[in-house]
């Protein structure tokens, strides 16, 4: 993961934007895209750009959800824990997918920053509970073993790609 | 680009006559539900086996005179996610289910060239094949007024919509109505906000179009942060220009020129059509600057959620447009007097923009004919949970429970019971048996404490602890708490903490007398709607399955057989052999007995592990 920030990109997602402090948030988000993550080099590049503080910035940054300040894994694995998914049991799937790549709840990220893994409230495919979203596609009507399965597909491609 | 309403005129006549020229159409539901099953690389396996066989067939609806055999569209969702990915066959109105790639092939040899059903792909129940769409129970019991078009255009173009009356009442509402009369329509209408309060949405309107401001803002509240929810989903992916016709005729009626779509950043596919969409409408001149000729200006901007629940709040909503934390504030004053930027703000929801062009269209007399008069109109639901049919569902206010979950839910998946069906989400309640045959409307839910709210239904079967539920719930509002008022922030911590310990097994006598005087003071003190519902789960629980939090605390028993903790391992002495297997796998050393005779488990050791059942030969060994 590249841990140097192109100030460039920065540039580029500003231009953009604009830099009313109305943006902020549509800035965070890009920048996120490119990087899995808040670098913290961008905070006090963003305050001296847009005019404002580095505080209020962070305080964007800290209250969404979808914002971390840890680098994050290659592959977003997001296991829906909607009330339909629960109802549908997702819990063993967090479990099956946590054990399987050496996870758990307070590190949610592997050391080779190949795989993340969360839990969201709701990703809107009920119908198809229980739901898990891998990067952006939704895969549905999981089971542990699929999820495995699933696991495996992902890291034969890592090792192919290297 | 079109500079007047002749133009417009013009232009729906094309499309009209464009539509009426394809012979066949095949959709293919390119909804987020039928995404994941794979329906993308169906449409595209149509589209390159028409080329393959030389069947003339386009992918667009072209305005100029051209009239292919068949047309390929990626339509909406029709609803019946569970046996997606679905396929439409039109002129005959046929259902395909759970398509394969593999049966593409078939599909064009037999029904688009010979016109032939292929029978095993349709919808069966009970040896009946239903072929057409609306002959399966699943739609029967449905009205769909805002899902009208969900599956039937191609949500990728704005000519689709024209060519099926859109834009018609935005017109009508520009050229022909005055702001009052629009406002006085919608108020006679009884269009109460879907978002889940029951607002009265003309009476929203009336409010802003009084403003003074030269400065007024439409939003929209795109936020379906609900788990168990996915109406708003649909009508924002399937017909995103609805919504789009909606706002504008609000900015007509409240004299607004910008509107904002606020968007929660887990629907990316909705981003993506929605954006689409407004490019459309700015391409043709729907949106701009003098819009067809008039001195009307309106654009619409989409602005992306950043996961935080509480957003689904007005004024937290639009703080978060504002580039802010997502904080809600005191009200009064209201959203519509000092909303987005200060200044007055009409903010509705998704499905509600959705129903106005068809009031507008048709009338508020029709509409009113339409369910209970209090509450008229239809409502979506996302049905899901342990029941056979889930999806996308839209019935007149008014339907009982019983209709939504036995006729067109199909009843109970598996074998299991109704115990419950959890309404509104984290700020509803579960209803049960006795309220079966209650009317779903706004004023009927509110009067047994609970509420429609966005309209997720969740069925509940037998195997699900009640006791779970609520501190499921409980987790999650906590965890969305924003931590701007006491109330909220420290009350549900405590609440959660209770719960925790209940369905650890370590519930005390009075937990349950103070779980109920938290969420009084919580619902009583809460500084935003989100705080002051987030003990309802609670509440409604205790309140019809009160036995069980009591079995979880006296007996410390779970009687769904859920919670693991309270799991008790029995050894069943009819079918244990004595052969010791299980005794020697047992990592605690919980189990002993002789050789030959019965087993037993000392639960005091026991954790519950499971590793005992695994290694039984004889299945002698069970959860109970």
């Amino acid at each position: 993961m590249n841990q140097q920030l192109d100030y460039a990109v920065v540039d580029g997602i500003l231009a953009k934007h604009g830099s009313s402090h109305q943006a902020i948030i549509a800035i965070l988000q890009d920048i996120q895209e490119v990087y899995h993550y808040l670098p913290q080099k961008a905070f006090p590049y963003l305050a001296d750009k847009m005019d404002m503080s580095e505080a209020r910035i962070y305080s964007v940054a800290t209250f969404y959800e979808n914002f971390s300040l840890e680098p994050k894994g290659k592959y977003i694995i997001k296991v829906c824990d909607g009330t339909a998914c629960h109802v549908r049991r997702s819990a063993p799937i967090l479990e099956r997918i946590r054990s399987e790549l050496g996870l758990s709840e307070d590190q949610k990220t592997t050391d080779d920053l190949s795989f993340t893994v969360e839990t969201v409230a709701c990703l809107g495919a009920c119908g198809l509970a229980p739901a898990v979203m891998i990067n952006d596609k939704v895969h549905p009507s999981m089971t542990p073993d699929k999820a495995s399965a699933l696991i495996n597909e992902l890291k034969e491609t890592l090792k192919n790609a290297d | 680009m079109l500079t007047n309403r002749e133009e417009l005129a013009a232009l729906r006549h094309a499309c009209e006559n464009a539509r009426a020229q394809e012979k066949k159409r095949i959709l293919v539901c390119t909804g987020t539900g039928c995404l994941a099953s794979g329906s993308m690389e169906i449409y595209n396996k149509f589209v390159e086996l028409m080329k393959e066989k030389n069947i003339d067939c386009s992918v667009e609806l072209k305005k100029d005179p051209h009239s292919p055999d068949v047309r390929v569209v990626k339509g909406g969702c029709p609803g019946f996610c569970e046996l997606g990915p679905l396929v439409r066959l039109e002129p005959q109105g046929w259902l395909y289910i759970k398509v394969k790639v593999s049966d593409c092939e078939e599909i064009i040899d037999r029904t688009i060239v010979s016109g032939e059903l292929v029978e095993r792909l349709a919808f069966k129940k009970d040896g009946v094949v239903y072929a057409e769409k609306d002959s399966i129970p699943f739609y029967q019991k449905q009205k769909r007024v805002v899902f009208e078009h969900c599956g039937d255009i191609d949500s990728d173009s704005i000519e689709e919509y024209i060519s099926v009356g859109g834009y018609r009442a935005f017109e009508k509402a520009l050229f022909d109505m005055t702001g009052d009369e629009i406002v006085a329509e919608i108020s006679k209408s009884n269009l109460r906000g879907r978002g889940g309060g029951g607002f009265p949405t003309g009476k929203k309107w009336e409010q802003v179009r009084r403003q003074k401001d030269p400065q007024k803002y439409i939003v929209c509240n795109g936020d379906e942060g609900d788990p168990g929810a996915f109406m708003d989903r649909s009508v924002m992916e399937d017909d995103p220009h609805r919504m789009l016709e909606g706002m504008m005729i609000a900015g007509v009626a409240c004299g607004a020129d910008t509107g904002y779509i606020y968007v929660r950043a887990e629907y990316p596919v909705a981003v993506r059509k929605l954006r689409h969409a407004i490019e459309e409408a700015r391409e043709l001149g729907l949106l701009g600057k003098n819009i067809l000729g008039t001195d009307f200006s309106f654009d619409i901007y989409i602005s992306r959620g950043a996961g935080a629940f509480v957003c689904g709040e007005g004024s937290a909503l639009t703080a978060s447009i504002e580039g802010k934390r997502g904080f809600p504030r005191v009200k009064p004053p209201r959203t519509t007097e000092h909303g987005l930027f200060d200044n007055p703000t009409v903010l509705n929801n998704v499905e509600t923009y959705a129903n106005v062009a068809q009031i507008i269209n048709r009338g508020a007399d029709w509409y009113l004919g339409i369910g209970p008069s209090n509450s008229p109109g239809t409502k979506a639901f996302a049905l899901t949970g342990n029941i056979k049919n889930t999806g996308l569902i839209e019935v007149p206010m008014g339907t009982t429970l019983r209709e939504v979950i036995f006729d067109i839910g199909g009843g109970m998946r598996g074998d299991g019971e109704f115990k419950a069906v959890q309404i509104g989400g984290p700020s509803g309640a579960c209803l049960t048996k006795e309220h079966l045959d209650l009317p779903l409307d706004f004023d009927t839910l509110k009067k047994v404490g609970a509420m429609i709210g966005s309209g997720g239904l969740v069925v509940m079967d037998s195997n699900t602890c009640m006791v779970e539920v609520a501190r499921f719930f409980m987790h999650f509002t906590q965890n969305e708490s924003c931590g701007k008022c006491v109330p909220c922030r420290e009350g549900t911590k405590r609440m959660l903490e209770i719960l925790e310990r209940i369905v650890a097994g370590e519930g005390r006598d009075g937990d349950i007398e103070l779980l109920l005087e938290l969420a009084d003071t919580i619902s009583s003190t809460a500084l935003c709607g989100l705080g002051k519902s987030a003990p309802n789960p609670v509440v409604s629980t205790i309140k019809n399955f009160r036995e069980e939090y009591e079995a979880h605390i006296y007996e410390k028993r779970c009687p769904a057989g859920t919670c693991q903790k309270l799991k008790r391992i029995v050894i069943d002495p009819g079918l244990c052999r004595g052969c010791s297997k299980c005794a020697r796998q047992c990592p605690v050393g919980a189990i002993s007995g002789k050789i030959k005779e019965p087993f037993s488990i000392d639960l005091t050791k026991c954790i519950r592990c499971g590793s005992c059942i695994a290694t039984c030969a004889f299945n002698a060994i069970k959860e109970g």
